[in-house]
């Protein structure tokens, strides 16, 4: 069993070429993320497809370009444990704690080993997103003039508007091989429904060749409201039920954002022996995150 | 009543919260400025309208949030949207009438560094960079900034400019097009500056109960402007105090309860 293209990402558009698959995370990861893939694993804060990052370093996937805006505890993970060659990103920082130490280390030191970065702002990561969604070769925004982004980032250029003539910023499309989001619900033939802080993961799936969500709970019916964010199926690879799967983020009506965690990975992360200890111990060495989240509870800390 | 005993930290957080004017749309950041735009909204700007970048509008946190995206945020916005909604047709829509920012480095024409220490492709200290920063700096309707002032910090030059303040100074802001005003006022641990009219140069305009001109001008990496007649900065209040604190102590115990 292959994932599917969904219709409009491949040249039949207009077509249903595939529901997405309910699958096991480790073969919806095994199927649809490659080595040397362009990866976003995104959910700003919150729904963080954690589960889905300790896959891929279970998996020891390697030389993936990670774009995320935030990259957040997750893409610390994936760099200390030697999967990143290049990160594309706009706010690298553990929130309201301070550095992610493994990501400083990979720019700083080159450990475990070097990293390209692509750094953005914001905005500009928005952009980016929308454009790969409507199939634009860029997006366009104001701002990053007088910048020093713009000096070190030969992806932000400038562009004269054709009607009027004001300098607006331009920013290639981002289109990821794979993205992978989580969310709350999916129902048995797969369309899933999120709500909260959605931050742009509607983006980045439609934007994605191929796409995987990981969700709190499989239900008979949604009970979606109109307007509410749903994916339908067939624009999703894959869907897995992974219970927790954004922990230490948050499910919003599931559980709360494990600040204390975010906290703890501070101590965890800042010392390349720790972290690997910690990696090893409770990533690598489990079997799935069901039992990741076991061996946590057995731990007299979160390290 | 006796003068409270105070911190220079909360006297920051305090003053910063002050310049907050109520009914304000307030673009904010995670740290200083949240604690500044949260204890404004809870003594004299109750209708302050919060908007934190992940999109949530009308924010009314009852405890600090530790990320820009806290549960606490969605559950008590009057909106929730998505990013590049709220990037789009929110902040550069024009809508929005104020933004605070905390920054690392800043010049004399109020530009900030976010980004990093040293070189940016050999870093000393590599920081989290922009963020919604150069976005916030670029489009509100005017900027606060709030950070401690030494010489690390009030640097002669920035070793990566963020996000702009005036750039060049004068009207160097205007020329790049940029619509918001810019940063209006930068409130520090030891006072206020506020930029000259015309040449945009930050001038130290009041100072903090206690600190002297000399003191401000050693932690300055600049030959920091003065103005001639110096406002003196209020102490907190008892009332500031007890309300900033409670604030404080409301947050550690909710970020430490969930391991």
């Amino acid at each position: 069993m292959s994932p599917g293209f969904p219709s409009g990402r491949a040249a039949g558009r207009g077509k249903i070429e595939a529901l997405a698959h309910i699958l096991s995370l480790s073969e919806a990861i095994r199927e649809t993320v490659r080595d040397g893939d362009t990866v976003a694993l995104e959910g700003f804060t919150h729904l963080i497809p954690f589960a889905a990052g300790h896959e891929i370093i279970r998996q020891a996937k390697r030389d993936l370009t990670v774009i995320r805006m935030t990259p957040d505890l997750i893409y610390d993970q994936l760099i200390g444990a030697g999967c990143v060659k290049k990160i594309v990103f706009s706010w690298g920082g553990n929130p309201g704690v301070g550095s992610l130490h493994r990501l400083r280390d990979a720019v700083e030191n080159g450990w475990p080993q070097p990293i390209e970065i692509e750094e953005h702002a914001h905005a500009g990561m928005a952009a980016a997103y929308s454009a790969g969604a409507s199939n634009l070769p860029f997006g366009m925004l104001r701002g990053y003039v007088g910048t020093d982004l713009v000096k070190y980032n030969q992806r932000i250029k400038f562009i004269d508007c054709p009607f009027t003539g004001v300098k607006l910023a331009a920013i290639p499309a981002h289109k990821p091989d794979v993205t992978v989001i989580h969310a709350q619900k999916a129902d048995r033939k797969g369309n899933v429904l999120m709500w909260g802080v959605v931050g742009v993961q509607k983006e980045a799936v439609l934007a994605a060749k191929r796409a995987i969500v990981t969700v709190e709970e499989i239900v008979d019916d949604l009970h979606a409201p109109p307007n509410s964010v749903v994916l339908p199926s067939w624009v999703l690879s894959a869907v897995c039920e992974v219970k927790g799967g954004a922990f230490p983020s948050y499910a919003q009506g599931y559980y709360q954002r494990d600040n204390a965690f975010y906290k703890a990975w501070d101590v965890v992360a800042r010392d390349r022996a720790t972290f690997q200890t910690w990696i090893d111990r409770h990533v690598l060495g489990t079997k799935d995150f069901a039992e990741y989240k076991r061996s946590l509870e057995g731990a007299t800390s979160h390290a | 009543m006796p003068e409270a005993a105070y911190t220079s930290d909360e006297m920051m957080t305090i003053q910063a919260a002050r310049m907050i004017r109520n009914g304000v749309t307030l673009f904010v950041g995670i740290g200083l400025p949240s604690a500044a735009a949260n204890l404004a909204r809870l003594t004299h700007a109750p209708d302050t309208v919060l908007i934190y970048e992940s999109g949530t509008i009308g924010a009314k946190p009852t405890v600090l949030p530790l990320s820009i995206g806290d549960g606490e945020l969605s559950e008590t916005a009057d909106a929730v949207v998505s990013i590049p909604e709220i990037f789009s047709y929110w902040l550069q829509g024009g809508r929005i009438g104020l933004g605070f920012l905390g920054a690392a480095q800043i010049d004399k024409y109020a530009n900030i560094n976010s980004t990093v220490i040293g070189d940016y492709n050999k870093p000393k200290v590599r920081l989290p960079g922009s963020g919604g920063a150069q976005e916030i700096a670029g489009f509100c309707g005017e900027v606060l900034i709030t950070l401690r002032q030494n010489n690390r910090a009030f640097v002669k030059k920035l070793d990566f400019l963020t996000s702009g303040g005036y750039f060049e100074g004068g009207d160097s802001r205007q020329k790049l097009g940029l619509p918001g005003k810019g940063p209006t006022n930068v409130i520090t641990d030891l006072g206020i500056l506020t930029p000259d009219p015309v040449t945009k140069e930050l001038t130290l305009t009041s100072l903090h109960p206690g600190i002297t001109v000399e003191q401000v001008v050693a932690a300055t990496g600049w030959p920091l402007k003065v103005a001639p007649k110096l406002d003196a900065t209020a102490a907190p209040t008892a009332a500031e105090l007890s309300v900033l604190r409670d604030l404080n102590e409301r947050t550690a115990r909710a970020h430490a309860g969930q391991a």
